[in-house]
């Protein structure tokens, strides 16, 4: 690294935030180009899922993250109605036009209704893949739920473990969790560059780094990080006048990338919940005995926040302030995807709690499927201003 | 869950006999009762909670005497009474989007206006529980907690995994959802405990789920006289009222005996072979929540062409699912038996709502039905979510017509009447063209008893 150029060091982060965004693009691996080692793709729905144990039974996990801006819906308008988020909808149009034939299974979440539904989709109109709403609590602050979860987890292990044909062991579990662990540790230092030095980083950048996952096994994704940080850390970028900001409304459907640009050229975003869900366990799972009890008590005990999970511990006002102060930002973008009910009823939460403790934000409705970003960049650029008038 | 008064339809429509039971006129004093109790509450001391139709844990807070509020009726009774638009514009002025749950909309706007309902005040609750049952339940609990620092209880009930989910009473994933369950009762009594400052009594709730067991006792061989043909009630109409009183009075002496009299007089209607309509045509199932600003309109449309709603699913989720046989409390031990029968009724009624297309098919036999109308609820992604890909299935694998409209559970603005009426008599014409029934003296069955309902 010494040896290289800045020039030189740029030109290999650029090709990796390259071939991230080709990630991003890149339909899910079909048998026959699936990463040595696997035998099977597992589509999972936003927010959270337990990676490690498909990881372990060999299917690779796929974040399902619909179509975004490119994706011409031909079939959904007739299996959902046009009031429903563009994720879902999108995500049954790439299950009826067959970039999603590949998956071995798709497992979704109660985070929502209409995610809720998209099992009864998949189960309707692709009976050949294993079609499973993983039931995750809505209450894990009863004793009780680590047990209920372990329970899940060790159901779905049987389903996978059926799928790929072989049952997997202990063992292979902990080694995937000390897979996971190091991508965790890795992720945190992104986002820690984000965070203390957000010049050499920016939203777009980091999003794309994080989202190469959904599309790669993690040992791979942990190579990429390792390639990358060093050449992040090594930037020689100069601190521009912008406001410090936390992001948030991204933990399931995705804003376009070219929004999160808009962003960047207003505004230093120090802290966000875009894909959340990859980091939702926030510290490292316990590496020794029962595996899948050890994924259970993090998912309850070690883990974020998202508008779509309950948690008497962590008020949905109280994890923004926690973000905004432990970031040390200056205001918030709040954001929500069209037609997200849980989205638009914390963006009004929100909102008014910023109005209390007089904190400067920006409110923003996004839809995965929009093309037009003037009218935003032109929003986001006033709003930089007021703020940087406000504090100067 | 109305008590408006259902006009009969057609001229033939028998009267109800002199002294015979009228459930609206009967289901709208209790309405009337319960709402004069809410007022009360506080006076007589009684402690308040916030409970959803679905999911819920009534039995518990019974035994603790608590008042009950139910929102979601709050809610409708706005619309019901034709001034939820004021509520809803209060909401949305407020910062609510038109894409939020008008029943949650409504229930803002009535903490905006410091509780002030058209049936009365509603007293502030001392804990709400919530469920995962409808995750909107969640969002409003948080509003609660936020706006009015009402504390909540989330109760998580583990739904129905998959397709073909075949988990039966006893079985080892009905004991694994059953002991979470029991676990978060426990959790739920100790912190009524705290509230009210009583002990929990297993007696008390013991005396409560046997009065629930009657209930729905009479609740079942009501749901089964439908099967009848002609079908002595819509399930859209005179349901709403029926369905207002399970919720409302479950485990109460004054819902065991409305039960108990509803079933009476429908059962001497059967024997008199009378129906809802004076001749019944068609045989339809309604599938999704009601529009409560129009739903005595809505089901004039259908009955003017001799359209009965035999069943809906309505009927069936928002009283939680007990519908069926097995649900009965073991009342010798009544906490292990309320998990038990709570984590199989949030899966056959509620949660199954997800894998709509397996209950339908099933319903569509039981009650012999010509058609399914899908209302769908823009606001309600619960019902409504995977209702077009349902209907579409549906279509292609039984061949059964159906039809679907659009309007809201309470939002005037999105009830469009000649949009639904063309629709409603174009699905009359394509029945008629299939092969439906003509126009007979007597309907078009007579009195033929489809299903068991002894």
């Amino acid at each position: 690294m010494t040896h290289q150029s800045q020039a030189e060091r740029e030109a290999q982060l650029g090709a990796i935030l390259e071939r991230c965004n080709d990630l991003r693009l890149s339909p899910v691996p079909k048998e026959g180009s699936l990463p040595e080692g696997y035998t099977g793709t597992l589509g999972h729905f936003p927010v959270y899922f337990p990676e490690e144990i498909a990881h372990a039974c060999g299917l690779l996990p796929v974040n399902i993250l619909g179509g975004g801006n490119k994706l011409e819906m031909k079939h959904a308008d007739a299996h959902m109605g046009s009031f429903i988020c563009s994720i879902c909808r999108s995500t049954a149009e790439m299950g009826l036009n067959g970039s999603l034939s590949g998956l071995t299974g798709f497992v979704t979440h109660p985070i929502c209704d209409a995610a809720k539904h998209l099992g009864g989709i998949w189960a309707r109109n692709f009976p050949e893949q294993l079609a499973q709403i993983l039931y995750l609590p809505q209450n894990p602050n009863t004793p009780g739920a680590v047990s209920y979860v372990a329970a899940e987890y060790q159901r779905l292990r049987g389903e996978f473990e059926k799928k790929a044909g072989h049952t997997v062991d202990d063992a292979a579990l902990s080694r995937s969790i000390r897979i996971y662990n190091r991508n965790r540790q890795l992720l945190r230092e992104l986002y820690a560059i984000r965070r203390d030095e957000p010049w050499k980083l920016s939203c777009t950048e980091g999003y794309l780094l994080l989202r190469a996952r959904t599309r790669i096994p993690c040992e791979e994704h942990n190579a990429l990080l390792e390639a990358a940080l060093p050449l992040i850390r090594a930037r020689d970028r100069a601190a521009q006048d912008k406001p410090r900001v936390v992001f948030v409304g991204g933990f399931c459907e995705q804003p376009p990338l070219e929004m999160l640009e808009a962003i960047d050229d207003a505004c230093y975003v120090v802290e966000d919940d875009l894909l959340i869900g990859l980091r939702w366990i926030t510290s490292d799972v316990p590496e020794t005995g029962d595996p899948i009890r050890a994924l259970a008590e993090s998912f309850v005990d070690r883990s974020a926040a998202s508008p779509v999970q309950h948690d008497e511990r962590k008020s949905k006002e109280g994890y923004l302030m926690e973000m905004i102060e432990s970031s040390r930002a200056e205001a918030a973008i709040v954001t929500a995807a069209k037609f997200c009910e849980p989205g638009l009823d914390e963006q009004v939460a929100w909102s008014k709690h910023l109005d209390e403790v007089g904190i400067q934000y920006l409110v923003l409705e996004f839809e995965e499927k929009m093309t037009s970003f003037e009218q935003m960049a032109m929003q986001l650029e006033t709003f930089a201003e007021s703020l940087l008038f406000s504090i100067a | 869950m109305t008590t408006e008064t259902p006009a009969k339809p057609g001229a033939a429509a028998a009267a109800d006999a002199p002294g015979e039971f009228n459930a609206h006129l009967e289901g709208q004093q209790l309405f009337k009762a319960w709402y004069s109790g809410l007022e009360q509450a506080r006076a007589r001391g009684q402690n308040v909670a916030n409970v959803f139709v679905m999911g819920n844990a009534v039995e518990i807070l019974r035994a603790f005497d608590f008042q009950l509020v139910f929102p979601e009726i709050n809610s409708l009774q706005t619309g019901v009474r034709k001034v939820s638009e004021e509520y809803l514009r209060d909401s949305e002025d407020y910062g609510y989007s038109p894409d939020v749950c008008s029943y949650v909309k409504a229930d803002v706007g009535l903490i905006l206006r410091e509780q002030k309902h058209p049936s009365g005040t509603i007293p502030k609750a001392d804990i709400a529980i919530t469920s995962n049952m409808c995750s909107t339940f969640i969002k409003w609990g948080e509003i609660w907690e936020r706006m009015l620092k009402t504390p909540t209880f989330t109760l998580d009930l583990p739904g129905q995994r998959s397709a073909n989910w075949q988990v039966r009473q006893g079985d080892a994933q009905h004991m694994a959802d059953t002991k979470w369950v029991e676990a978060q009762f426990r959790d739920l009594i100790s912190r009524c405990e705290k509230i009210t400052g009583k002990r929990f009594d297993m007696d008390r709730l013991a005396e409560v789920e046997d009065r629930v067991n009657r209930m729905v006792a009479h609740w079942n061989n009501v749901m089964a006289f439908n099967r009848t043909c002609p079908a002595p009630y819509n399930a859209m109409l005179d349901g709403l009222t029926y369905i207002g009183i399970m919720n409302v009075y479950r485990g109460t002496d004054e819902g065991v005996e409305f039960m108990r009299r509803l079933e009476e007089s429908l059962r001497a209607k059967v024997a008199r072979g009378e129906g809802r309509v004076a001749e019944e045509r068609f045989r339809l199932l309604f599938s999704g929540t009601p529009c409560y600003v129009s739903m005595r309109r809505l089901v004039e449309l259908f009955e003017s062409w001799g359209g009965v709603f035999a069943y809906s699913d309505y009927l069936t989720f928002a009283a939680g699912g007990m519908d069926a046989a097995e649900m009965v409390y073991d009342t010798s031990r009544p906490l292990e038996s309320l998990a038990e029968i709570t984590a199989m009724a949030a899966q056959r009624g509620l949660s199954n709502q997800f894998f709509a297309h397996e209950r339908l098919a099933q319903q569509i036999k039981d009650y012999d039905v010509d058609g399914i109308v899908f209302h769908g609820i823009k606001s309600c992604r619960f019902v409504s979510s995977g209702m077009a890909d349902t209907r579409n299935y549906l279509n292609q694998r039984l061949n059964i017509p159906s039809l679907y409209i659009e309007s809201d559970l309470i939002d005037p603005r999105y009830w469009s009447d000649a949009q639904i009426k063309n629709r409603v008599d174009a699905f009359f014409e394509s029945l008629q063209q299939r092969g439906g029934t003509p126009p007979a003296p007597g309907g078009k069955h007579s009195s033929t008893p489809i299903g068991s309902h002894s």
